[in-house]
């Protein structure tokens, strides 16, 4: 129903880079994450020592190019440890995780990745946070082109006239569309979001998850979203992870949303099988996030 | 109803109140007359020593010394402004001497656990040392009285700064470390552009404190060296001029006032943004 050809507002990066490339496959076999208790002599010493924390089990994931695909699990499961190592900021302690075939090692602009809490640059503006990532990734791109670039990006994500505002003077919604835009504007493979909307009123993140709906329709890249909201993964995903609780979380299910795109949030309801699947959503999580609450008060 | 009771409760707060700036501009005046008369008084009723001077001569006094503050009849009788850029000169230029070792090092030092936690007995030790001590141990080395105020400027005007600075730096957000390192943004681009600027309210902070601590330790310097507002001090002392010492007080007050009030805009206008 969409063609491939979507309109991208941004001018072609480098001719260097295939289109092909634009967009990545992951893939993560046999993940685990181990945080190393403390238990040197000096810790001993000291009385706080610690076990190691298994946060992630064997976590095997196929994502195929140019899909959206939602990670949701109760707190604590370790999915941002998961989308850490995925970005590169942390390092798998089993395992791999390979993009487009390249094993994972280090951080790098091939994934975008936007930040729970924004993580704009407080002394730059609008323009020059963006254009900061631009100027990173692309040192020899001309200033010209930079700032079209930028330009480009603060149009997509509907911020035009706040170019040389600073981030104080943004409200919540309108830094994180600037966290979107700055994660985009370097045309990474596969974009990485942090529970993006985890901060913001119920309306605003309505709002926003419109805004990327809308975005992804342009420019069709690979995204991982950690979420908490069943409608926010219902609305944006083609599949929906589901995590179990920690420690030593684990994927339980992966689910398939066939809803035809766009796709409206009034609508969403009507699609067949919207509510079998938010059902199925419901119960997991539920009977996880009690289990996470019963260990609490055990422990 | 209700807009009856507003604009009756409107024309009486009008009537006569003062907002609190005014009030305490009022008070001030009040203290200070108060002050000046109790001073006045009991140098009249001859209730101090002989030595004291009354409040009117004082006044008279600093009036001399403002009105004309670059007279120059010889090394020991110049104007108040004139031996004012002396201290001012010699209080910046230490200053910057102190900066320009304690920015560097504080960078290197908040970068590296290692070398900060290698420094920091150093630091910890130096630091609580009265500049004073130094001064012999300046003139020792340097056997120049100029090079030892200078020494002693800015040997004590690097520990605020080199510590605040080591703190900006180390504790800058991680996030903000993480966007660079997710970009794969450089060392080297990291530190200027990222790492530098979110310190930068922390290093001015810190540079104000130093240049109140270098202006505090000029004055004891001067005295034990020569030239400059100490010196006047000390000579004004030996000649039994109390009005001119009163007078040389309010003005290092007043200009220690006015460079920390120039920091302050600076401080402010460094933190844009980050005040939320």
């Amino acid at each position: 129903m969409h063609s491939s050809e979507t309109l991208s507002p941004a001018t072609p990066l480098s001719p260097a880079q295939p289109t092909a490339q634009l967009t990545a496959q992951l893939s993560l076999q046999q993940v685990s994450k181990v945080f190393p208790g403390r238990d040197r002599w000096s810790d001993k010493l000291l009385k706080r020592t610690s076990r190691p924390f298994v946060a992630l089990d064997d976590i095997n994931l196929e994502v195929k190019a140019g899909t959206f695909v939602s990670i949701i699990g109760p707190s604590g499961c370790g999915k941002s440890t998961l989308l850490n190592m995925i970005a590169g900021l942390s390092q798998p302690t089993t395992g791999t995780i390979t993009l487009n075939d390249h094993p994972v090692v280090t951080p790098g602009p091939d994934r975008g990745v936007v930040f729970q809490n924004y993580a704009l640059m407080p002394w730059m503006t609008v323009a020059e946070n963006i254009r900061f990532a631009v100027e990173t990734v692309y040192p020899q791109m001309s200033i010209v082109q930079q700032k079209s670039i930028v330009q480009d990006y603060i149009g997509l994500v509907g911020l035009g006239g706040a170019e040389s505002k600073h981030p104080h003077e943004l409200s919540g919604g309108m830094k994180q569309r600037v966290g979107i835009a700055r994660a985009l504007a370097i045309n990474p493979q596969i974009l990485l979001m942090d529970e993006p909307f985890g901060a913001l009123d119920a309306l605003t993140r309505g709002f926003l998850q419109d805004e990327v709906e809308r975005i992804w329709e342009q420019e069709r890249k690979t995204v991982i979203l950690i979420t908490h909201s069943i409608e926010e993964a219902l609305l944006l995903s083609d599949q929906i992870v589901m995590m179990t609780r920690g420690p030593a979380a684990r994927i339980a299910q992966v689910l398939e949303v066939p809803f035809p795109r766009p796709r409206k949030r009034e609508e969403l309801d009507q699609y067949p099988g919207y509510h079998s699947l938010k059902a199925a959503m419901e119960h997991h999580l539920s009977c996880e996030t009690r289990a996470v609450e019963e260990s609490r008060i055990r422990r | 109803m209700i807009h009856q009771t507003l604009e009756a409760a409107l024309p009486k707060s009008k009537r006569f109140t003062l907002s609190s700036d005014q009030q305490a501009l009022l008070l001030f005046i009040g203290l200070l007359l108060t002050f000046l008369g109790l001073w006045e008084l009991g140098a009249k009723l001859k209730l101090f020593l002989p030595i004291m001077p009354s409040a009117s001569q004082t006044i008279a006094d600093f009036w001399f010394w403002i009105s004309d503050p670059f007279f120059d009849n010889g090394p020991n009788d110049q104007g108040i402004g004139r031996l004012l850029l002396v201290s001012l000169r010699r209080v910046l230029m230490g200053f910057a001497i102190g900066s320009a070792i304690a920015i560097p090092l504080g960078i290197l030092i908040g970068l590296s656990e290692v070398v900060s936690k290698a420094v920091d007995p150093f630091i910890q030790i130096l630091r609580p040392v009265s500049p004073l001590a130094w001064l012999p141990l300046g003139l020792a080395l340097m056997r120049d009285s100029e090079k030892t105020a200078l020494f002693v400027i800015a040997i004590t005007s690097i520990w605020p700064t080199l510590i605040n600075t080591k703190f900006g730096v180390s504790q800058v957000d991680p996030t903000y470390l993480n966007v660079a390192r997710t970009l794969g943004a450089s060392r080297w681009r990291t530190i200027s552009k990222v790492i530098l600027p979110a310190a930068a309210p922390q290093i001015v902070s810190g540079l104000r404190i130093s240049l109140g601590i270098a202006w505090l330790v000029i004055v004891a310097a001067e005295i034990l060296l020569s030239g400059g507002i100490g010196y006047f001090v000390w000579n004004e002392w030996n000649n039994l001029k109390i009005t001119s010492i009163i007078t040389a007080i309010l003005v290092i007050g007043l200009v220690g006032l006015i460079m920390d009030r120039l920091f302050g805009l600076l401080q402010h206008w460094f933190s844009f943004g980050q005040r939320s």
